[in-house]
C-alpha cells in the first residue's frame, strides 16, 4: 500500500515540479486566480447597493455562497488544460514512452496524473475563494454559515474531481492535444449547467438538498475514475498515432454484435436474443428492486406528507370522485385523443431518452429517470388512497393491464442501460473504449428492438382500448 | 537473453506491423535491427518491452515472457526510445534521480549511479542545468544514461547515436561495446550502417514487418553478395591472359593493373593463386580481400525485396 502510494506520488510530484517551473502555466493561473476575487468582490458591493435599494436582503444572504461557487469553478475551468494534456501532451512531446517502459503499474501512472490534475485546480480554486472571503469581511453582507461554506467547498471539490477525471479520460483517448482541447467543452459546458442547477438550489434556500448534488457528482466522478483506470492501457497510448473516423468499421462492429451468429430472424430470436436476456438477470433484479422501492417510497411519502399540506375532507373527496367519473366517459374517445401510434412513439422515446442519459452517466441518470417515473406511479396510487380509492383496485384496473407489457419493456430496457453502463467501467483488455461503447449499444438495441418495441406496441393497444374499459367497469366501486 | 518466435503484431486497422519475427540474441551479443522507417523496428522493440501485446507468437526477454511478466521485463530492460523523451524542465541529475527512484534504487545508489553516468558521458558539469538547455547530443547522452540507470541486463536502443557529434558517438559506441563485454544482451535499431557493422555480432533486416535476413555479418555477406573477392594489384600494366587459375577461383573482373578473383575457399585457393602469379613474374604490389560493407548487403537485400535492380 505504502509502496503503491509512493509510486503514485512520484509521478504526481514530478508533474507538480514541471508545472510550477513553467511560467507560461503559472503566470496566467496566478493572475486569474488573484484577479477574479477582486472582480467578484466589486460585483458583490454593487449587488449590495442595488438590492439594498429594492429590499432584496433575502437574495443577498444567498449571494456570497453563489459567488463562492462561481469563483471555485472559474480556476477549475482554465486549469483543466493541465489534466487535458496530461497523457496526450506527453505523448506528443515523446516523454511518455520512457515512463511507460518503466516498472510503474498502469494505475500508478494514471492515479499520479489524476492527483496532479485535481490538486492544481483545487489549490487555485480554494486560494481564490480564500481571497474573496477575506475581501467580503469588509462588506455589509452576511458571511455564509460554516455549514453552508463547507457544503459549497465540498461541491467545488466534487466539481474538480468530476471535471479532471473526465479530462483525463479524454487525454488518454485523444491522439492530439488539439483534439483533447476541443473535447474540453464536453466537460466544461455540462458542469456549467450543473452549476446553474446548484445555484438555483442555493437561492432556493434549502441547503440540505445540496448534499444530493454532492453525492450525485461524487458518484459520477467515481464512475469516471473507474472508467479511466479500467481502460487505461499502455498499448492504447502507443498503438494509435492517428484517429480515423471509420464509419464502415464502426458499422461492422455494431452489426456484428447485434446480429451475432444468427442466419435468420428466427435464429436470432431462438439463440442470440435469449443469450443477451440471460445476461440481464442481475441488472433486472436490481432494477426491479429499485423500481418497487421507488413506488413504495413515493406512495408512503404522499400518504404521510400530503395530508399536512392539503385539506382532504370528505366533501372534497366526493367532489374529486365525481369529477373523475364524469371525465372517465371521455375514455371512450381515447383512441382519437391519443392514437395508438402516438402513445407507442411517446413510450419508445422515453425508453430511448433513458438510454441516452444512461450512456453518458454509466447507467445512473437512465436509472434515475426510471425511478422518477416509478415514483410518479407510487404518487398516483398514494393520491388515490388519500381520496379513499383502493390503490390496489386502481393498480389492477388502470395500470396492470397495459403495465404488464409496458413496465416489462421499461424494466428490461433500463436493465440493458445499466448493463451497458457497467460494461463501460469494466476492464476489457481486448477492446478499446469506442468498440466497447458500440458493443454496449448493440446489446441494448437487441433488447430494445427484439423485446421492448413489440411489448410497447402491445401496451399501447391495451392502454387505448382495454384499460379505459376496465377503469369504467371498476369506477362504481371506487 | 532475447528469444522471439513468430512474433507478430496486428493493429486495429488490420495492418500487420510485424509478422513472424524470430530472433535469438544471447548475453554478450549485439543484434542490429535494420530497416526503413515504418518497417516494424519500433513495434518489435515495443513488444520486447511489453508495451505492445503480440497478436501472435511469443517472446522471452531476460528470462521473462512478455505477455505474462511485463513488470519483470520492464525492471530488467533498459530502453532508449526513438525520441529522447526528456523532461526539459528537469536538470540532468534530477532526471536520472527520478528514473532511479522509479526503478527502486535507494538514495545512495541513485546518487552514485547518476554521478557515474553523468561523468562518463561528459555531462558532469551540466548536471545541474535543465536538460532543455542541452544540445541535441547531450540530450541523447542523458537519455542513454537513463536507460542504463538501473543497470539492466537487456538493452534496447533505438538510434543510440543519432544527433551526436563524432566524439560523442564514439563514446557511446565504446560504452555499448563495454556493455556487451559485461554479458548484456543488446538490440540496436539504427539507420547508421557503419555503426551497426562496427558493433553488431548479428544483423537482422526487417522490411514491411518481416525479417528478410538474419545472421552473423560475414555469413550474410557471403549469402547476399556471394563468395569473397580478392584483388591483385600490379605495379605496371600486366597481361594476365596466360594465368592458369587453380580450382575454386574465378576471375570477377580485370584491368591492366589489377585482377579481381571470386574465391570460395580462400584458405585453400589463395596460396596456389599467389604462387601462380609469382611464377608469371607478375609485378605484384598487393594481394588483398576486397572490403565488402554491410551497406552493400542492406541495399541489395532491400532492392531485391522491392523488385528493383541493385547497382553495386
Amino acid at each position: 500500500m505504502r509502496r503503491n502510494w509512493d509510486a503514485i506520488w512520484m509521478v504526481a510530484r514530478r508533474e507538480f515540479i514541471d508545472q510550477f517551473r513553467d511560467w507560461r502555466i503559472v503566470a496566467p493561473m496566478v493572475l486569474l486566480m488573484a484577479l477574479f476575487p477582486f472582480v467578484a468582490d466589486d460585483t458583490t458591493q454593487d449587488s449590495i447597493q442595488f438590492m439594498g435599494r429594492f429590499g432584496g436582503e433575502l437574495i443577498l444572504e444567498r449571494l456570497v455562497p453563489f459567488v463562492i461557487l462561481v469563483i471555485g469553478f472559474f480556476p477549475l475551468s482554465f486549469t483543466l488544460v493541465v489534466a487535458l494534456e496530461s497523457f496526450v501532451g506527453e505523448k506528443e512531446r515523446g516523454t511518455i514512452e520512457p515512463i511507460l517502459s518503466s516498472p510503474l503499474d498502469d494505475h500508478q501512472i494514471y492515479l499520479g496524473k489524476l492527483l496532479v490534475g485535481i490538486t492544481t485546480p483545487l489549490v487555485f480554486s480554494f486560494f481564490s475563494i480564500t481571497i474573496y472571503l477575506i475581501l467580503i469581511t469588509r462588506r455589509d453582507v452576511a458571511f455564509p454559515s460554516p455549514y453552508l461554506l463547507a457544503l459549497v467547498l465540498l461541491l467545488t471539490f466534487a466539481h474538480a474531481v468530476l471535471m479532471v477525471s473526465s479530462a483525463i479520460v479524454i487525454s488518454v483517448q485523444a491522439t492530439t492535444v488539439r483534439a483533447a482541447n476541443l473535447l474540453a467543452s464536453f466537460v466544461v459546458v455540462p458542469v456549467a449547467f450543473l452549476l446553474q442547477g446548484e445555484t438555483a438550489l442555493i437561492f432556493w434556500g434549502n441547503e440540505s438538498v445540496l448534499w444530493y448534488a454532492i453525492v450525485g457528482v461524487t458518484l459520477l466522478s467515481a464512475l469516471i475514475v473507474r472508467l479511466g483506470v479500467s481502460h487505461f492501457r499502455r498499448e492504447y497510448l502507443l498503438g494509435r498515432e492517428i484517429d480515423t473516423f471509420n464509419l464502415k468499421q464502426m458499422g461492422r462492429v455494431f452489426i456484428g454484435r447485434f446480429v451475432g451468429n444468427a442466419e435468420s430472424i428466427r435464429d436470432w430470436y431462438a439463440f442470440e436474443l435469449p443469450e443477451t436476456l440471460k445476461q440481464l438477470k442481475k441488472p433486472l433484479a436490481l432494477v426491479t428492486l429499485l423500481g418497487v422501492a421507488a413506488i413504495v417510497a413515493s406512495y408512503l411519502w404522499v400518504v404521510v406528507n400530503v395530508p399536512a399540506f392539503l385539506d382532504i375532507s370528505p366533501e372534497i373527496t366526493d367532489r374529486i370522485k365525481t369529477l373523475v367519473n364524469e371525465n372517465l366517459t371521455d375514455f371512450e374517445d381515447l383512441s382519437t385523443q391519443m392514437p395508438v401510434p402516438v402513445l407507442f412513439y411517446h413510450n419508445a422515446r422515453a425508453v430511448v431518452i433513458m438510454l441516452l442519459l444512461g450512456i453518458v452517466s454509466f447507467g445512473t441518470l437512465g436509472v434515475t429517470l426510471f425511478l422518477v417515473n416509478m415514483g410518479l406511479v407510487g404518487g398516483v396510487l398514494g393520491g388515490a388512497s388519500l381520496l379513499g380509492v383502493s390503490p390496489w383496485l386502481l393498480f389492477a384496473a388502470g395500470i396492470l393491464p397495459h403495465g404488464i407489457f409496458e413496465l416489462s419493456a421499461v424494466f428490461l430496457s433500463v436493465s440493458a442501460t445499466l448493463k451497458a453502463g457497467a460494461l463501460l467501467v469494466t476492464p476489457q483488455q481486448d477492446k478499446s473504449l469506442g468498440e466497447l461503447l458500440l458493443v454496449a449499444l448493440a446489446d441494448w438495441f437487441r433488447v430494445f428492438i427484439g423485446v421492448a418495441l413489440p411489448l410497447l406496441a402491445v401496451a399501447a393497444v391495451v392502454e387505448v382500448f382495454v384499460t379505459p374499459q376496465l377503469l369504467k367497469m371498476v369506477v362504481p366501486y371506487f | 537473453m532475447i528469444e522471439t518466435n513468430d512474433l507478430s503484431k496486428q493493429f486495429n486497422n488490420n495492418f500487420w506491423a510485424v509478422q513472424g519475427v524470430t530472433l535469438n540474441v544471447q548475453p554478450g551479443q549485439i543484434l542490429a535491427l535494420l530497416g526503413q522507417n515504418g518497417a516494424g523496428k519500433t513495434t518489435t522493440v515495443r513488444m520486447l518491452t511489453a508495451l505492445l501485446a503480440p497478436t501472435r507468437g511469443s517472446a522471452r526477454v531476460a528470462g521473462f515472457d512478455v505477455t505474462k511478466n511485463p513488470k519483470e521485463i520492464r525492471m530488467n530492460v533498459g530502453v532508449l526510445t526513438e525520441q529522447h523523451g526528456l523532461y526539459l524542465r528537469m536538470s540532468g541529475d534530477e532526471y536520472l534521480d527520478y528514473f532511479g527512484k522509479i526503478y527502486g534504487l535507494d538514495a545512495q545508489a541513485r546518487a552514485v549511479r547518476s554521478k557515474y553516468l553523468l561523468d562518463y558521458f561528459g555531462l558532469g558539469e551540466a548536471a545541474r542545468r535543465r536538460s532543455g538547455e542541452y544540445s541535441k547530443g547531450m540530450k541523447q547522452k542523458l537519455a542513454l544514461a537513463r536507460s542504463l540507470m538501473h543497470n539492466p541486463s537487456v538493452l534496447l536502443l533505438d538510434e543510440p547515436t543519432s544527433a551526436m557529434d563524432p566524439e560523442s558517438s564514439r563514446l557511446v559506441r565504446d560504452e555499448i561495446a563495454r556493455l556487451r563485454s559485461s554479458q548484456r544482451t543488446i538490440i540496436i535499431c539504427t539507420h547508421n550502417l557503419a555503426e551497426a557493422e562496427a558493433l553488431a555480432d548479428h544483423i537482422a533486416i526487417i522490411y514491411r514487418g518481416k525479417i528478410l535476413l538474419n545472421g552473423a555479418l560475414d555469413e550474410l555477406k557471403q549469402r547476399v553478395l556471394g563468395p569473397v573477392e580478392y584483388e591483385a594489384r600490379f605495379a605496371d600494366a600486366f597481361d594476365t591472359s596466360g594465368l592458369s587459375l587453380p580450382a575454386g577461383a574465378e576471375v570477377a573482373s580485370r584491368s591492366e593493373t589489377s585482377l579481381k578473383f571470386r574465391i570460395e575457399a580462400p584458405q585453400v585457393v589463395n596460396p596456389g593463386l599467389v604462387r601462380a602469379l609469382a611464377s608469371m613474374n607478375a609485378p605484384l604490389i598487393s594481394f588483398h580481400e576486397v572490403p565488402r560493407k554491410l551497406e552493400q548487403v542492406y541495399l541489395k537485400t532491400m532492392a531485391e525485396a522491392q523488385g528493383l535492380a541493385y547497382a553495386a
